[in-house]
């Protein structure tokens, strides 16, 4: 797990990205970076955000950190918690629960050993969240990982090619303002 | 056939690029407005369109850009509104994801429209990868010089950004996406003030579907006559309709308004019936907020008129033996649907997006899903019927926003179509409660 006694620090990438953000909106409006910048700080400290992370996200933008808890805790894709390496975001709403979601969800629970909403599978590879519409109702059921989608996962065939994807994944896949190759840090585990 | 304005290129290998969408006509809306038009006459066009708001309720895009307040001095924005939440919608992520740059040249044109010099699409935090594609459209068009300093030489300055979101359905209501942009958790605003008047920043402010954006640039090009003349009475022009469900061929389908809802469900062009040869039960037309309708009331009006794919068709009846166009989230439900079930889901969903802030829907939302659980997994009684109507009652026109209504309604409207299926779920509630369980009855019409 995470250990919490060092301060974090974001990486030159992350600090160049978020400063090209906050220049997006207003000077005096910084505060509107704040999503995009919880964003980053997920991507860049394996996958949560930690107290410690949501105050050096305040300290960046300059708001105070009751202002950052307030809105991590509002929106569901900050994870609060330690999460596995991959957290494996399943639709459950009517459209893919149509399609199977129920089922999907009960076979991942089975092959992975993952508790949905619960405990991440003892290999520490993936946690499995249930979500809501992800707008992809029309290649249900789907999967989440970070930033791809995993749609038509209705055959055991689509669901293990999805796990064998991300079982091959050393390092989680670069975002745009990385390309200069630094190893992408996944959750210790 | 049916024309299609947005969609004609959607397919086109590298359409996604500034070079190929150049070539296929793209920008010319841009260079049109800036150079031969005043701001005013781009809304007049839009205006004579009749184009209404793609993003659920259906306003006139042109009276809304009407609205918006000019004071001197003081800057405007235009936000584009690709939150796309809404379940059974998934129209503007096929939309910005293959054609991101008709979405770049329609926040220009409009933004023009408006005044704006600053303008931002705000997209759901799961399309990361969406923005992504945005981004590298607009750092296209900016290269190109139809964005930034002095766009074309014409002296009008616009910057365009994309902003995520952070998962949360209610911020598509437009209030909470402003509060949302601003830092802050997405908790919808009191209105008046309006976003027009006082939106981003307290700022005028103007928000438009992704979709509606997207019309823009064919109105400009082709004059809001032309747009006009597509389509049926006040539903003019093409809209996307993103089918789900128990469909052979579930998609985005653009689709001239007034085409019939059996030809879009049965005909091979579009959604090619239903799958594995079963027959249909009931269908949700656009988007989950809107009310259920049974198969025999999807196909044609009470008065047996055939239901078409309109604004007005959709709603003939009200909503006794109506429904919604909405967002175009059509989701189709086969013969072994459990609408108890389905229904729950739904709940289920509201309960968890309703941001809290109002009693009768945090409540409210809680106790459908709650009544709903119990209904569906065998532990109901007769009086929870009458309770889920009498919650809906109490929740409509309750509340800051519509999200509590977008709850209450799609409920009322099961119970009303399908009380015999609620009914069972308590004279049989062992049965009803096994995996996969069907109630076998017919649905009663009302
Ligand atoms: C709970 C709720 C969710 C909404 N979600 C969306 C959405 O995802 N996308 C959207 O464009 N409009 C959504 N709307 C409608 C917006 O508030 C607003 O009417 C719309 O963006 C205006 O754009 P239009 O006039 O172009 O349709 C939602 C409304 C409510 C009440
Ligand atoms: S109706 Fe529901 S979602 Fe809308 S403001 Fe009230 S509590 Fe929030
Ligand atoms: S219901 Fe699963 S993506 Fe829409």
């Amino acid at each position: 797990m995470e250990t919490t006694s060092v301060k974090p620090q974001f990486s030159e990438a992350a600090k160049a990205e978020i400063e090209r953000i906050c220049k997006q909106y207003p000077t005096e409006r910084r505060k509107s970076a704040l999503l995009p910048v919880l964003h980053i700080a997920q991507a860049e400290f394996g996958g949560w955000v930690s107290p410690e992370v949501q105050d050096l996200v305040a300290e960046v933008i300059g708001i105070k950190p009751i202002e950052v808890y307030e809105v991590s805790s509002f929106y569901t894709m900050f994870n609060l918690k330690p999460v596995g390496k991959h957290v494996l975001e399943i639709c459950r709403t009517g459209p893919c629960m149509l399609r199977g979601s129920d089922e999907l969800t009960a076979h991942l629970e089975r092959i992975t050993g993952a508790k949905v909403n619960g405990a991440t599978s003892p290999d520490g590879l993936f946690t499995l969240k249930e979500v809501e519409c992800l707008a992809a109702c029309g290649f249900a059921p789907i999967v989440q990982v970070r930033e791809k989608y995993y749609e038509q996962l209705d055959t055991p065939a689509a669901v293990d090619a999805m796990l064998t994807d991300l079982r091959n994944q050393v390092h989680r896949p670069a975002l745009p303002w990385e390309e200069t190759g630094l190893p992408n840090a996944l959750a210790n585990n | 056939m049916g024309r299609k304005l947005l969609t004609e290129h959607i397919n086109v290998e590298g359409i996604d690029t500034f070079e190929v969408y150049r070539k296929h006509g793209g920008y010319r809306s841009v260079e049109k407005a800036l150079k031969t038009m005043t701001p005013d006459e781009v809304v007049e066009e839009v205006k004579k369109s009749g184009l209404r708001g793609r993003g659920g309720a259906g306003f006139p895009t042109g009276m809304k850009w009407s609205f918006l307040a000019k004071p001197e001095g003081v800057p405007r924005y235009l936000v584009c509104n690709a939150d796309e939440s809404e379940p059974g919608t998934f129209k503007d992520r096929q939309l910005m994801s293959k054609l991101p740059h008709l979405l770049v040249e329609g926040m220009i044109t409009s933004s023009y429209a408006l005044g704006a010099n600053t303008s931002y699409i705000y997209i759901r935090g799961e399309l990361l990868y969406v923005l992504r594609i945005l981004e590298k459209a607009i750092a296209e068009a900016y290269a190109a010089g139809f964005l930034g300093k002095n766009i074309l030489g014409s002296g009008y300055d616009l910057d365009l950004f994309v902003h995520p979101g952070g998962g949360a359905y209610i911020c598509g209501e437009e209030t909470a996406l402003l509060e949302s942009l601003e830092g802050k958790r997405g908790n919808p605003r009191n209105k008046p003030p309006f976003p027009a008047v006082q939106g981003l920043y307290a700022r005028p402010t103007v928000v438009n579907n992704v979709e509606s954006i997207a019309a823009v640039p064919v109105i400009v090009n082709d004059g809001g006559e032309e747009y006009a003349k597509i389509g049926v009475g006040r539903s003019t022009g093409t809209k996307l309709f993103s089918a789900c469900g128990h469909l052979n061929k579930p998609g985005i389908y653009e689709i001239e308004l007034g085409l019939p809802v059996e030809e879009f469900i049965y005909s091979d062009e579009y959604c090619g019936g239903i799958w594995k040869g079963r027959d249909l039960k009931a269908v949700v037309a656009g988007g989950s907020s809107v009310p259920i309708l049974p198969k025999e009331l999807i196909l044609k009006t009470a008065a047996g008129e055939p239901r078409l794919m309109s604004y007005e068709s959709l709603s003939d009846g009200g909503f006794v033996t109506g429904t919604m166009l909405g967002s175009g989230g059509f989701i189709a439900m086969d013969e072994t649907t459990c609408i108890v079930r389905n229904t729950w889901s739904f709940s289920r969903f509201y309960h968890h997006e309703s941001c809290g802030q109002c009693s009768p829907c945090r409540e409210g939302t809680g106790w459908l899903e709650k009544v709903l659980h119990r209904l569906e997994h065998g532990h109901g009684h007769m009086e929870d019927i009458d309770l889920l109507v009498s919650v809906a009652k109490q929740i409509e026109g309750n509340t800051i926003c519509p999200l509590g209504e977008a709850a209450a309604w799609p409920v009322a409207a099961a119970v009303r179509h399908f009380r015999d299926e609620f009914e069972w779920h308590v004279t049989h509630a062992k049965e009803a409660a096994k995996p996969g369980a069907v109630y076998q009855g017919k649905s009663v019409l009302v």
